[in-house]
């Protein structure tokens, strides 16, 4: 519930560090929320090249972001659904939310978006296993195969599940488009990935996938928050305010690697993205011993 | 067991009579005879395998048969009906395809003789499914080969048809030859050549020749790396609807011939289950990226097949490690997904080979580069295609991904309950998995994406109107069928793992109900995403009822003059993935850049040939050509040497004889 509220807030703080570092005093931290007021409210124009996909894009995003959501745990208190075996559900809805913004960009008929679909097609796939590989190391060493019960059960964080956090942060990096895999704030060919998807999406159908986008933030940074937080019992709503905290840290800390890497060349990615699988593997088979 | 001879029957004399219809010149009667014939036969045919699925037991049937060693005795247990339903269905759905289909090649070629070959493969595909005698087994797989190949060689005029038929032919009998030895050994000690005599609990390394010969026999028909290269090149020369049988239907038996020879072989021993995982990584991470470096659509289809079959594979091995080390709930679920896939891929796949010859009739090429904005002018086609890229992704809430939830969720069960060395293995299959799916996603994103949306990329290239209704009704019923084991999970796998239970002799109540209820809340969850996409879309229009909402062309940055050869082409889109796997896929580029200072003319071709039979088969098939070739100097082309040989011969006989 918090994530649906907070989201935008986590863009709002992370665009303000960048601009502290740069030297200037940034947008206000909740310019964000205004935005999403602001193309709520106006008209769309669709390209007489889409067909039905292209407006059918965002409300699948929206909807596979949402459920997504609830299939999260936050500050120590389960999800609203949880099951065993929800963290796979978590990744392929992830994975449906990807599918469709392809598509859409597709059905634009424009190479700007051809571009940002490629590139975003062979970074998923290798973040994916990296992903879903650091979360089975996570069942190995709590035991558990459900999200709720994997996470904020951690008694202390080995050696082992520093990597795969380390691991998680770079897929966090590369499916939020954050520099060192993209640049959201330009829409250059160099930088084309997901900024350059919903080139030709406007008003509401624009608002709603920048919405999307930041509840798959708040999602993958509650992942890194739950496992890092020791939440020991105590009311529920103070471990949500711990959460709150810890995720406007991540925020900042997340400005601050942005503000001070480049964005790597394109043939390095997936290199990254290996060595971020690598290090899940590592962890699991550390773990396994 | 009657209706199913019945079945039988009716095939075999539909395909006959329309065989001798079209002979005497009715060209138009004879396919309809042929495929309603076979429409009929598999309604006919489906009755029983319901009702055995359902529960109901029936008797096997034998008839007296003077070859030695064999008897004609069918038996139809809970695997054979499995099998025979997903088999049914989808000939009766590709026959109607093919009728419609099939009516451009009324004037010019008889059709009768290939209603003939298609109904008989279906016969034959029944008659492996339920036979109980090996060498009835043979027979029936044998005739399969043979229909299968006149039908891929329908369009015989064709130099690559004939090429590709031949080497559909060589790998068929290579397999076979495998499959004989392990007959002959499994039958060596009971002495007779039943199933229901094969039992090999007592000999664990006979067991293990016998797995290894099944793999490499049933795996040839399935389609596992490195036995894999005929299936590329046999499923685009094939007519569309012969190509949607053989990938999604004729590859199973294979799987069926893998596990029926599993419940014979006795207890598994784990590095089975490991060399299955890793056949199975190797051929779905291989698969899905020759795919993605295919431009000729039904060739990306049909390594795509390559694909799932390893996906399968991995299913099954973590079924048997589960089974040896006693983990009955990841056997269980190992072992459902791999067959509850089996069905969603004949499914998925049928649609998506129907799609693509939909598209191939309208639009007479099947190169994606030429193609696109196609779903304007063919909805159907396009929705329903869509429909089977979501669910082969493995995407909620189609039924890809049940399955592969299913196989997952054994592999993660079992990775957090054992803490040992069965864990390596359990640990490569998500891995590979997930690496799949990522890579399938962004194959069928492209596949979709290229030929359906955007604006046609050639002039010469475009789809006119939607094709007929005897080609979009099958394809309608195969993606409805698609989202109804998707949101129906629940019954569906828990059907797939009663047949587990059933012909593994699993004593676990407990993982039966441990399936069900997993997918109970999968179910819920993918009923939530479509009441909330649906629930998006209406508050959307909501917001925009009093906004203005125009059209207008793509924003161009400015270009004046875009045309839709600027848009991204399949080679484009998959290029950062293909140069990141050069290495594996040795893609050949013929590059012929522009001189001058201004852009002018220039020339990209790419090509990727098989890396199994650049690699593999034409070394080992010239090194034997090679060595067999030094005989030649034995063919003089002088009778009088032949008889002198005949002579030689017969006196080394004769006095061998006397020793």
């Amino acid at each position: 519930m918090t994530g649906l509220l907070l989201a935008p807030l986590v863009n709002g703080v992370i665009n303000r560090v960048k601009a502290r570092f740069a030297g200037r005093s940034g947008p206000p931290v909740v310019q964000p929320y205004y935005d999403l007021i602001k193309f709520l409210r106006k008209g769309a124009v669709y390209s007489g090249t889409t067909t039905w996909i292209f407006k059918a894009s965002p409300p699948v995003s929206m909807a596979a972001a949402l459920i997504s959501l609830a299939l999260v745990p936050f500050g120590g208190t389960a999800s609203l659904i949880a099951f065993t075996g929800d963290c796979i559900v978590l990744a392929y809805m992830l994975g449906l939310m990807r599918f469709f913004t392809i598509a859409a960009a597709l059905d634009t008929g424009s190479s700007f978006e051809g571009m940002g679909a490629s590139r975003e097609a062979l970074f998923s796939a290798l973040a994916e296993p990296a992903f879903l590989i650091g979360i089975a190391a996570l069942a190995g060493e709590t035991g558990f195969f459900s999200l709720s019960l994997m996470l904020g059960k951690v008694p202390t964080v080995s050696f082992e599940l520093l990597m795969v956090v380390v691991a998680f942060v770079i897929v966090y990096l590369c499916e939020n488009a954050r520099i060192p895999f993209d640049d959201p704030a330009t829409h250059l060919e160099l930088t084309m990935v997901h900024e350059v998807m919903a080139l030709d999406h406007g008003g509401p159908d624009f608002g709603f996938i920048q919405y999307a986008a930041s509840i798959k933030q708040w999602i993958l940074g509650a992942l890194i928050v739950d496992i890092l937080m020791p939440y020991n019992g105590g009311r529920w709503y103070v471990g949500i305010i711990e959460g709150v905290a810890a995720m406007l840290m991540l925020a900042i800390i997340i400005g601050i690697i942005e503000s001070t890497m480049a964005r790597l060349r394109l043939l390095r990615v997936p290199q990254l993205l290996v060595a971020a699988g690598a290090l899940s593997t590592i962890a699991l088979l550390l773990i396994m011993r | 067991m009657n209706a199913i001879i019945f079945s039988i029957i009716v095939f075999i004399l539909s395909g006959v009579v329309s065989f001798l219809i079209g002979l005497g010149g009715k060209r138009q009667m004879a396919p309809r005879l042929g495929a309603w014939g076979a429409v009929v036969a598999a309604v006919i045919g489906l009755v029983p395998a319901v009702r055995v699925l359902a529960g109901r037991f029936i008797s096997p049937f034998v008839l007296p048969w003077s070859i030695p060693l064999g008897s004609f005795s069918l038996k139809m247990d809970m695997l054979s009906a499995f099998f025979l339903v997903i088999i049914l269905v989808m000939t009766a759905c590709a026959a109607v395809y093919g009728l419609g289909y099939g009516k451009e090649y009324e004037g010019r070629k008889s059709n009768g003789g290939a209603w003939l070959c298609y109904n008989t493969l279906a016969a034959s595909m029944v008659m492996v499914c339920i036979a109980d005698n090996a060498l009835l087994f043979l027979v029936a797989w044998e005739i399969m080969a043979l229909a299968s190949f006149f039908l891929v060689a329908f369009e015989h005029e064709k130099n690559e048809v004939r090429k590709a038929a031949w080497i559909y032919m060589t790998a068929t009998y290579l397999g076979t030859a495998c499959l004989l030895p392990m007959f002959l050994l499994l039958g060596s000690g009971p002495g007779s050549l039943n199933f229901a005599g094969f039992n090999l609990l007592h000999d664990s390394r006979l067991a293990d020749i016998c797995f290894l010969l099944a793999l490499v026999g049933f795996g040839t028909k399935a389609g596992i790396m490195p036995f894999h290269v005929w299936l590329p090149e046999a499923h685009p020369a094939a007519p569309t609807h012969v190509s949607a049988i053989m990938s999604g239907v004729m590859i199973k038996t294979g799987i069926y011939g893998i596990v029926r020879v599993l419940t014979f072989i006795g207890p598994p021993h784990v590095w089975w289950g490991g060399l299955l995982i890793a056949a199975g990584a190797v051929s779905g991470v291989m698969g899905v990226l020759f795919a993605l470096s295919q431009h000729d659509l039904k060739r990306l289809l049909a390594y795509h097949s390559v694909e799932n079959i390893g996906i399968i594979f991995i299913g099954l091995g973590v079924g048997i490690i589960g089974a040896c080390t006693g983990a009955d709930i990841v056997a269980v679920l190992g072992f459902a997904g791999a067959l509850l896939h089996v069905v969603n891929h004949a499914l998925f796949k049928g649609l998506l080979f129907m799609g693509a010859g939909a598209v191939y009739r309208q639009t007479r090429t099947r190169e994606m580069d030429l193609l696109g904005g196609v779903l304007k002018k063919m909805p159907i086609t396009g929705t329903t295609f869509l429909i089977g890229a979501v669910a082969i992704s493995g995407l909620p809430p189609l039924n890809g991904f049940i399955s592969e939830f299913l196989i997952y969720a054994g592999s993660f069960l079992g990775i957090v309950r054992q803490k040992q060395v069965f864990v390596l293995p359990l640990a490569a299959a998500v891995a590979a998995l997930a690496l799949i799916g990522g890579l399938a996603a962004a194959c069928f994103t492209k596949a979709f994406g290229i030929v359906f949306l955007g604006g046609p990329r050639s002039p010469g290239h475009v789809a006119q109107s939607e094709a007929s209704p005897l080609m979009t009704v099958p394809m309608i019923i195969c993606a409805s069928l698609c989202c109804i084991i998707g949101l129906a999970g629940p019954l569906a796998a828990g059907r797939a793992a009663q047949v587990v239970v059933s012909v593994f002799g699993i004593q676990s109540p407990s993982g039966l109900n441990a399936v069900s209820d997993l997918l109970f809340k999968v179910s819920g969850v993918s009923l939530l995403l479509i009441i909330g996409a649906v629930a998006m879309t209406i508050i959307r229009n909501l917001l925009l009822q009093k906004r203005s909402v125009r059209t207008s062309v793509t924003w161009d940055c400015g270009y004046t003059a875009g045309t839709s050869r600027m848009q991204y082409s399949a080679s484009s889109f998959a290029q950062p993935i293909t140069d990141l796997f050069a290495f594996f896929l040795r893609t050949k580029k013929r590059v012929k850049m522009s001189a001058g200072y201004f852009p002018a003319e220039a020339h990209l071709e790419t090509e990727t040939p098989d890396v199994g039979n650049e690699r593999l088969y034409r070394p080992l098939f010239i090194f034997v050509k090679a060595l067999l070739s030094k005989f030649g100097v034995l063919q003089q082309g002088r009778i009088q040497v032949y008889v002198l040989y005949l002579v030689v011969a017969l006196l080394v006989l004769l006095f061998w004889r006397l020793r």
